[in-house]
Order: structure tokens, then C-alpha cells, then sequence
């Protein structure tokens, strides 16, 4: 609490309308950092970065546009305010979603496959290398360099990052025992992480489990200067 | 904590068993994704549904998922006699007529039925006192099903009993099919005043608080130290109007399912969409009076007390 009076922490909001958004508030908060609940425009006010939570993505894109969230956002992201989505959060970030019709911020230059690896049934856990860790986050954070154990739920998928994004992870063997796929699509790794300059965008969730060096490299997209 | 880990290590187990490769650490359906999805549900409303066209307008509308079903609680009451689980091909119509989860109602204890709608590969199975329960004293063992379970209670002990048995999401039992939400009230509040009471007692008392509400001990420890259920808790029963929605959203719920209320109004869409926006803005007494203008008319609604006792729905359940 008396951390966040500190002017050189950013000021990050969760978007509340719905799905998990009180997980990253905690996660957030054992960071040190208060996070502020986002339900209308005026709560984006002063903030340096945003968190669009996992939860029902066409539920949450329609309370966007219903509440006036889709613009002031787009502008957040145009003056280079972090911006960050899990899951449906990530689908709302895609420019291109295959062809659906449901509201998109369209931010990121990813396409997105939603429901990409099945029902509830093929829901999963899996480890994941994150390079950028090692890279970007100070020692102290990176000292564990186990895997990051993600939590992927009805997940959605990156089938392709375009010219403007880069991929900051990708998992391999979860295709073997989907449904639907080719045996081309079973070979291929699967992108299930991207970032776009201050944009960040993850098919998993990172607010579910202990491990917080995904909000750490958020936190330092969004200004952090620890 | 305790309890957790074992139930973890129950579905790491089942999961080497049905994989024969395991790539990555890949794990599937572990409790934490079970648990898990009902957390990506939360601050939203499920909607029954009876088709594929009701289904499409509860996606329209914001549903965060819908219940198939092939008669709403209102007219299973109506109509009497057994109420089963629906037809296959109905809620596999439904299924595939939207993107949002799927759920589906097996009755209590019919191991069978469950098997069935896990085999359709819908996302969350209701064992539900709105259908005829098929056992009289056990419910299913959760923990064997792939597919996650979402279960009604009345209070604590019942929420943990089911919990117990696997159930990864729970509801309040309310009274379905009434438009009435007193008995979801009285059911929300004595689950949570149960919970704060828990939390205030020195830790010597919980085994006997345990023995007295029929709870895994374990459960009640927990509950001690975390002040909180360890899975989602939603409201259901009897929840009509947005106002309803917002004050079991103010009495702790995470979410409302809401059954007949919907499309036993004059207009579903509309009554619908509005409820979605009061459980994201419960706190925003304006904004419930602005998206409750106008809906036209609510569902007929029923008090507890002209029910007669035998068909009490929220009395199943052990």
C-alpha cells in the first residue's frame, strides 16, 4: 500500500467488467502495486498501463463498446501506455480474429484463433521458456529460471505474428491429443505469447498461478523502474 | 492447503493415465483449469436456454455461457413428472450454435448422464435439484470426471460436501423456477455469515464446527484461514430482474445464473442484456436504474410459501 505513493510506480488499472480481474489486482498487489478497477472511461484517467483480464471474450468486448471503452483505450495505446490482455484479453488485442464478428480493440498485429485447442475437456497446464526473462527482468526476479508453468483455459492461440510484433513464447506436443488438427498443425510449435512495442499480449494465465515475472515485465513496459 | 494438493495429485494421476505422452509438462484438465474456468466466469450471468436460437440471443445479449436444457425450471414445475436430462442432440444443436461455454444439467447422482454430456464434450456439468434427483443419498464422485462440476447448496456445509466430492464451482440452490430471490438470499447469506463465522474461531473449535455443519474437516480449516470458499460461488434460484442480480452480486456471490427469469419475460434480449450490465456495475445504483427501464414484463412470480412442500426443489440434495 504505502509502496504505491512512490510517484515513480506506475499507476496500472484492471479491466473489471468482467472475467478473472480480481486475480490480477492480487497478483499486482504482491508486487507492491495498487491496482485501479476499470468500468468506465473516467477510470482510465491518469493510468500508464491496463490489464484486459481472461474471461468470456465476446461478454467483455460488448460491455466495451456498450460502455464507451473501445476508443479511450485505442487512444491509451496510441500514447504508448502498456497494454496488456490474457486470454480474452489477448483475442480483443488481435487485429485479426479469422473472420468473427464480435467487438476487437485490434491493436496487436497477431492472428488469433480462438477456442483453439478444443472444449473445457482439452483445457491444460504446461511449462513454457520465456527468453525475454533472462533478458529484460533484473537478476533478482529471473533467479528462477525454472519454466513458466502457464494455465491455458479454452485458450485461444497465435496462428501468426505479424512484421510489427514479435513472439515471446511458444509451446510444443499440446496438438498431439487436440481434436481438430492437421497433421501439418500437430508438428508445429504453437505461439501462446507476442509483444508489440507497448502492447503484450498472452493466451494463458499468468493472475491464476504463484509465479509473477509476467506482471513483472509488464510492470516495466508500463514504466516500473525497478 | 492440504486437501488442494491432494486433490491435484488425484488428477495429475488420472492424467498420466488417459495420456500416453506427456510433452512440456502438458497436464490437462487439472483442477486448476476446472477451478479455472469458473474464475474466467465471473462477474458474468449464465442463461438457460431450451434451443439454439435462445442460445444465440443469451450470446448476443453478453452471456458469459448458457445451460442447455430442454424445459426451463418454471415449466418443469408447471408441467411435473420426471425431469431427466436433456436430449443429446439438443444440446449438442446448442453447443455448436455458439462460442461461449456450454453447461448441462445431470441429475443428482446419475453417474451415467454425467458420463453422457462429458462424452458431447461440453465445458460444465450442473448436478442439479432442478432435475428429479436419480439417487436419494449419494451424489456423483466429481473427482473421476474429466469434465469440471458446478453443484448447489443451501449453506456452508453442503457447499463442502460438494466441493468434497469434486464439485469445482458452486451455486447457491435459490428456489429455480419462482422469480423469487429470497431463497437464493437466505442461501448466500448463510454461506457467507457461516464463513466469517468460521474465520473468527480459534482453531480447537473447527473440528467440532466441522462435525456440526457435516464438512470435510480440511475444507473448514481452510475456510479458517482464507476467510473464503476455495472455488467460485455463484447465485441461482429465482433471480428476475437486474436489481436481483445486483444484490446477490452485493452478498458476495461472483456471478448469477439466471434460468426462467429470462426467457419467460416478455422481452428475453432485452431483459437479458440488462441484466449483464447490473452484475458488472452492481455497484452503480444509476446505472441499475437506467438499464432496468422499460423491460417489459418480468416473469410471473411465485411465493415460497404457496409451494407445497414435496415440490421444493432446493430440499434435494444430501
Amino acid at each position: 500500500m504505502q509502496q504505491n505513493k512512490d510517484k515513480s510506480q506506475p499507476k496500472v488499472g484492471v479491466l473489471a467488467l468482467q472475467g478473472a480481474f480480481i486475480e490480477h489486482v492480487h497478483a499486482l498487489r504482491d508486487l507492491g502495486v495498487v491496482a485501479k478497477e476499470v468500468r468506465l472511461p473516467e477510470d482510465l484517467t491518469g493510468l500508464d498501463g491496463l490489464i484486459i483480464p481472461g474471461g468470456e471474450s465476446t461478454a467483455i468486448g460488448k460491455l466495451m463498446v456498450r460502455w464507451d471503452l473501445i476508443e479511450p483505450v485505442k487512444e491509451m495505446a496510441a500514447e504508448g501506455k502498456a497494454i496488456w490482455g490474457t486470454c480474452a484479453g489477448m483475442i480483443l488485442l488481435a487485429n485479426d480474429i479469422g473472420g468473427l464478428n464480435q467487438p476487437l480493440l485490434g491493436l496487436m498485429d497477431i492472428k488469433v484463433k480462438r477456442n483453439a485447442f478444443g472444449s473445457q475437456l482439452d483445457s491444460f497446464e504446461a511449462d513454457l521458456d520465456v527468453p525475454a526473462f533472462e533478458k529484460e527482468l533484473t537478476h533478482q526476479e529471473s533467479t528462477q529460471d525454472h519454466p513458466f508453468r502457464a494455465v491455458f483455459i479454452r485458450a485461444p492461440l497465435i496462428e501468426k505474428v505479424g512484421p510489427q510484433a514479435e513472439e515471446l513464447a511458444r509451446i510444443s506436443g499440446v496438438k498431439e491429443t487436440g481434436p481438430d488438427f492437421s497433421e501439418d498443425e500437430r508438428r508445429q510449435d504453437t505461439i501462446v505469447a507476442a509483444r508489440q512495442a507497448n502492447l503484450l499480449a498472452t493466451a494463458f494465465h499468468p493472475e491464476l498461478t504463484p509465479d509473477r515475472r509476467f506482471h513483472q515485465l509488464f510492470l516495466k513496459m508500463a514504466g516500473d523502474p525497478r | 492447503m492440504l486437501y488442494l494438493i491432494q486433490q491435484e495429485a488425484g488428477a495429475v494421476q488420472e492424467e498420466l493415465y488417459l495420456m500416453a505422452q506427456v510433452v512440456n509438462g502438458v497436464e490437462k484438465s487439472t483442477w486448476k483449469t476446472k477451478v479455472g474456468l469458473a474464475q474466467m466466469l465471473k462477474g458474468g450471468v449464465i442463461m438457460d436456454v431450451v434451443t439454439a436460437d435462445q442460445a444465440k440471443i443469451a450470446e448476443e445479449a453478453g452471456a458469459v455461457a448458457v445451460m442447455a436444457l430442454e424445459r426451463v425450471p418454471a415449466d418443469i414445475r408447471k408441467q411435473g413428472g420426471v425431469a431427466r436430462m436433456s436430449d443429446p442432440e439438443l444440446v449438442s444443436k446448442i453447443k455448436e450454435s455458439v462460442s461461449i461455454p456450454v453447461m448441462a444439467k445431470a441429475r443428482i447422482g446419475h453417474i451415467v448422464e454425467a458420463q453422457v454430456l462429458e462424452a458431447l464434450g461440453i465445458d460444465y456439468i450442473d448436478e442439479s435439484e432442478v432435475l428429479t434427483p436419480a439417487d436419494d443419498q449419494f451424489h456423483i464422485d466429481k473427482h473421476q470426471f474429466k469434465i469440471p462440476f458446478v453443484c448447489g447448496c443451501r449453506n456452508l456445509g453442503e457447499a463442502l460436501r460438494r466441493i468434497g466430492e469434486g464439485a469445482a464451482m458452486i451455486r447457491t440452490k435459490g428456489e429455480a423456477g419462482t422469480g423469487n430471490v429470497v431463497e437464493a438470499v437466505r442461501h448466500q447469506r448463510a454461506v457467507q455469515g457461516e464463513i466469517r463465522r468460521i474465520q473468527g474461531m480459534p482453531v480447537e473449535e473447527l473440528m467440532t464446527v466441522a462435525k456440526e455443519l457435516g464438512a470435510p474437516y480440511d475444507l473448514v480449516l481452510q475456510i479458517h484461514e482464507t476467510g473464503k470458499l476455495p472455488v467460485v460461488n455463484f447465485a441461482a434460484g429465482g433471480v428476475a430482474t437486474p436489481a436481483d442480480a445486483a444484490l446477490m452480486m452485493l452478498l458476495g456471490s461472483e456471478g448469477v445464473f439466471v434460468g426462467s427469469g429470462i426467457f419467460k419475460s416478455g422481452d428475453p434480449f432485452k431483459r437479458a442484456k440488462a441484466i449483464v450490465q447490473a452484475v458488472t456495475h452492481y455497484q452503480n445504483p444509476k446505472i441499475i436504474a437506467e438499464v432496468s427501464k422499460n423491460l417489459g414484463e418480468p416473469m410471473v412470480g411465485i411465493n415460497i410459501s404457496d409451494i407445497p412442500e414435496e415440490q421444493v426443489l432446493s430440499k434435494r440434495g444430501w
